[in-house]
């Protein structure tokens, strides 16, 4: 019963800094996601070879 | 308030990813290092030939075939692979804290777990059902290609879960589930020929479920511990 009561509760935001925080965390995450997984640069792709293997990026 | 919720989500992956890092010295790194030995010039280049260029070109380049910088083996190769993991750690972690946001429920480690597994399937499992996890000198189709197939599929696996979660009526969770299957049916870009590139096939097969466990271990890690700083970190106000 309070699980239930818990999970339905909300985070103390409004609106406005849900859709901001919201935009915010997806932007910054993508591009950090992006860069250490997916990024063409030999540069990038060398420091994080074992690490996209491990994780099973596309890589090389 | 944003600047707690970024936060949070960057010190949930600062741990996760130093976490998966001992885990991945352990179990996955040396599966890569001795995949390594059996990667020769020879391979290299008949790997680029069965390819377009641009691709062979882009292909691999950790030691022998050019001189981009790459890190010395040794402490330099393991340090960028644990910078790359907590990177990417706070990068996923992000993503889950868009989705709780997005989303607006009050959180906490219990729900994180939740939100953690969901990453898992979106962005390891469901992806390697086309693109299994491959050691380096394995043959493959053109990276663009697969990156291409796998950003795709990664999308619509998160949207599909999502819809399955959270939609408010059967057409959309059937929605869902359509979209969590029609990446396989279009089907992951595959080489004309199969070849792990004198990789022994055991090596090949134990880092597919090495790395495979070690990344469902990070993703719940990683999803309990922002559900838990994101709670904890918008509770004080």
């Amino acid at each position: 019963m309070e699980q239930t009561k818990h999970t339905q509760a909300t985070l103390p935001l409004t609106f406005q800094q849900r859709i901001a925080a919201t935009l915010a965390a997806a932007l910054l995450g993508t591009f950090l996601v992006y860069g250490v997984g997916i990024a063409n640069s030999d540069t990038m792709h060398n420091a994080a070879h074992d690490g996209r293997h491990a994780f099973a990026f596309p890589c090389h | 308030m944003i600047g707690r919720i970024l936060l949070a989500a960057v010190a949930a992956g600062l741990i996760a990813g130093a976490f998966v890092s001992g885990a991945q010295m352990l179990k996955v790194v040396p599966l890569i290092y001795a995949a390594e030995a059996y990667e020769t010039p020879a391979t290299t280049e008949a790997h680029s030939h069965s390819h377009d260029a641009a691709a062979a070109e882009s292909g691999h380049n950790h030691d022998h075939d050019t001189a981009a910088w790459a890190p010395e083996d040794g402490v330099e190769r393991i340090t960028y692979t644990a910078l790359t993991n907590i990177v990417l750690g706070a990068g996923f972690a992000l993503l889950i804290a868009a989705g709780m946001t997005l989303r607006g429920r009050a959180t906490d480690w219990r729900q994180g777990l939740i939100w953690g597994a969901s990453g898992f399937l979106a962005f390891s499992l469901l992806p390697a059902l086309g693109l299994p996890p491959e050691l380096p000198g394995m043959a493959a189709a053109d990276l663009t290609g697969r990156q291409i197939w796998w950003a795709m599929t990664v999308a619509a696996s998160a949207g599909g879960l999502a819809l399955i979660a959270f939609g408010s009526n059967w057409a959309l969770r059937f929605l869902g589930a359509a979209l969590l299957i029609i990446p396989h049916i279009v089907g992951a870009p595959h080489p004309d020929e199969f070849s792990t590139g004198g990789v022994p096939a055991e090596l090949a097969a134990q880092f597919v479920a090495t790395s495979l466990v070690t990344a469902g271990v990070f993703w719940l890690l990683l999803g309990a511990l922002t559900g838990h700083f994101i709670g904890r970190g918008l509770q004080t106000d």
